[in-house]
């Protein structure tokens, strides 16, 4: 066969089709390979609800309880905390909850809760990830009503979770799903069925 | 590649005829080690590119040793590595050689980056040799983040817990993303064992292969020196650089000496001050993870904190990645920021050695910072220097251009 012979074009195609084949079977072995990499059935099935007996929790106390491996924070908030909540709203940067993924919908109210007293949010700053620390000292000199702190960077947050203006936080602290299954007994992880 | 041909008087046949004839054994070490030229005026900010490699010699070394004890499980992590300082024969060192080397790579690798800055050594026909070194420094700070996860202490989770959660506040496919790296809704037993992978063969891997390409794309053009002059320039009759002497015996030699040094550096620190007061070991991490609460005061291992110091800086999540990213990757562009004609900071002009000295002093401020709680006081020292560090390269283009510049000399000269 000389030069002459060549149909550049017939080759030119088969060079594009045969790339084309390989490529697609790239990205079609690289799928098992990433999805490997996505939380197995093991850690989906451990991340089942957990149960949170509030029984013996003392209005002002708070319990840390782990959902997910995640640190949740329970607390109970007393007639001050509550009386609290709607007053310095101007120093928050969503109030009203408006930011529909940091809350399920029966959470998105003044208190940001499914029973006004007491307040259930994963201690996890929606900056990056670190626990808060709980600071409930009034502080009016310092514009500070009580609520939680984080160490890392310095976010702030009021008695319902609620980030302050002027923080690296951008949204309040999340509210995971959870319900009351009966007065002494929230149950984490789950908003409906059975417990 | 250019070929060298066998020397005349070499003899023929034998063992290493037989060799050479199936593999490039001689001309290989003629090419990159007997007959690689590089200039005789080097002085002591060219010994850190050896430095590097006995630093990654020591920890592949070490680390292979450590392997051996060390359990990759959330479980086990933090009590193996207790054994491992406790109970094994001679564990102690070399966990601490371990951990030490890290902390050397860092100082020996920033140091090889400065000489760079320094001489020029990034600019054209360079370029290359500057970005897979770039290349290698990222891979070298992932390597680093991946073993701090592993002996699991409070500090492990914690800093891991920051720096992956950072990839959140990229739009859209943050979240997912952060799943994926973690594997699970949390930092757990499962990102520890990804982890180990990641620390002992993936990054390990990816490392050895780009040294092995910035040393290749080195040996083609040539290494750079003091007086940022082409040696290749001025060649004797033999063809050989009149400025340059053989990398062996050399550079090597005088290599050596460095090395004995560098080892008798490290050795103090290893025997006397592995923790460096909680700079090259937090003292946080001598306590298990605990999940539900942050240290009082979180901060990186020192070699991240001038990045870190930026990110904290940017009171917004987007922003504080970004520029965090940012600074990150701004040297990469180096070869290109910087317009001077000329290489070297001997033939620089006022503007760039004040450039220069106040980056120095911007990259130490910005350092220690990053250790420094987050106070309102050091946020804003930060935001200062935070600023300073974007202006050293984004004003680059400008102040090098108009920078006056002596004139370079034929030869390379000798200083003292």
């Amino acid at each position: 066969m000389t030069e002459d012979d060549l149909d550049r074009n017939r080759r030119h195609f088969l060079i594009v089709a045969t790339a084309v084949t390989g490529a697609a079977g790239a990205v079609a072995a690289a799928i098992p390979f990433i999805s490997s990499l996505k939380p197995s059935a093991r850690a989906q099935a451990l991340g089942a609800p957990v149960e949170v007996p509030i029984g013996s929790l003392q209005p002002g106390e708070m319990i840390r309880v782990l959902w997910r491996g995640r640190l949740v924070f329970v607390l109970r908030r007393d007639e001050d905390m509550l009386a609290r909540l709607p007053e310095n709203t101007d120093n928050l940067r969503d109030p009203n909850s408006e930011e529909i993924d940091q809350q399920p919908d029966y959470a998105a109210n003044e208190t940001r809760s499914v029973r006004p007293e007491y307040l259930v949010v994963e201690g996890s700053c929606t900056h990056l990830g670190c626990a808060p620390i709980e600071d409930f000292d009034v502080r009016p000199a310092e514009g500070w009503g009580g609520g939680f702190f984080c160490p890392c960077h310095g976010s702030k947050f009021d008695l319902a979770g609620r980030v302050y203006k002027g923080v690296p936080a951008p949204t309040n602290l999340r509210v995971p799903p959870h319900r009351f299954v009966r007065d002494d007994l929230i149950l984490i992880g789950q908003d409906t069925g059975a417990a | 590649m250019a070929r060298i041909e066998a020397e005349v008087g070499t003899p023929k046949g034998g063992f290493m005829k037989w060799i050479d004839d199936r593999f490039p054994f001689t001309e290989t070490m003629k090419y990159h080690v007997t007959e690689y030229y590089a200039s005789k005026n080097f002085n002591i900010w060219y010994v850190f590119g050896v430095l590097a490699f006995v630093v990654l010699f020591i920890q592949l070394f070490t680390g292979i040793f450590l392997t051996m004890n060390y359990k990759p499980s959330a479980a086990e992590a933090f009590a193996s590595v207790e054994y491992i300082m406790r109970d094994v024969e001679w564990g102690w060192l070399i966990r601490y050689m371990h951990s030490t080397g890290a902390s050397f790579f860092f100082i020996v690798v920033y140091l090889h980056m400065f000489r760079a800055m320094l001489y020029g050594s990034y600019k054209k026909p360079r370029e290359l040799i500057w970005i897979i070194g770039m290349l290698i420094f990222l891979v070298l700070m992932a390597e680093a983040f991946a073993g701090y996860l592993l002996p699991w202490g409070q500090m492990s989770y914690w800093g891991a817990q920051v720096i992956i959660s950072l990839f959140g506040a990229i739009p859209w496919v943050g979240d997912a993303l952060v799943e994926i790296i973690r594997g699970d809704y949390s930092i757990s037993d499962i990102t520890l064992n990804r982890f180990f992978a990641l620390h002992v063969i993936a990054l390990p891997l990816a490392l050895i292969g780009l040294i092995f390409v910035h040393i290749v794309a080195l040996h083609e053009v040539g290494s750079s020196n003091p007086d940022g002059i082409e040696i290749k320039e001025n060649k004797g009759a033999d063809g050989v650089p009149l400025d340059g002497v053989a990398f062996h015996p050399y550079h090597t030699s005088k290599d050596l000496v460095a090395i004995i040094i560098f080892l008798m550096i490290f050795c103090a620190v290893v025997f006397f001050a592995p923790d460096m007061g909680g700079y090259f070991l937090e003292h946080a991490n001598f306590e298990p993870a605990n999940l539900t609460a942050t240290p009082e005061h979180i901060a990186p291992v020192w070699y991240f904190t001038p990045f870190y110091a930026i990110l904290r800086a940017v009171p917004d999540k987007l922003w504080g990645f970004i520029l965090f990213g940012l600074s990150v990757l701004l040297p990469l562009f180096l070869p290109w920021l910087d317009r001077s004609r000329v290489r070297s900071i001997r033939y620089r002009g006022p503007i760039y050695k004040s450039a220069l000295t106040i980056f120095v002093i911007t990259f130490f401020t910005l350092g220690w910072l990053g250790t420094q709680p987050a106070e309102p006081m050091y946020v804003l020292a930060a935001q200062f220097f935070g600023v300073l560090y974007f202006a050293f390269f984004l004003l680059m283009p400008y102040y090098t251009s108009i920078d006056k510049t002596k004139p370079v000399p034929e030869r390379v000269v000798y200083h003292g």
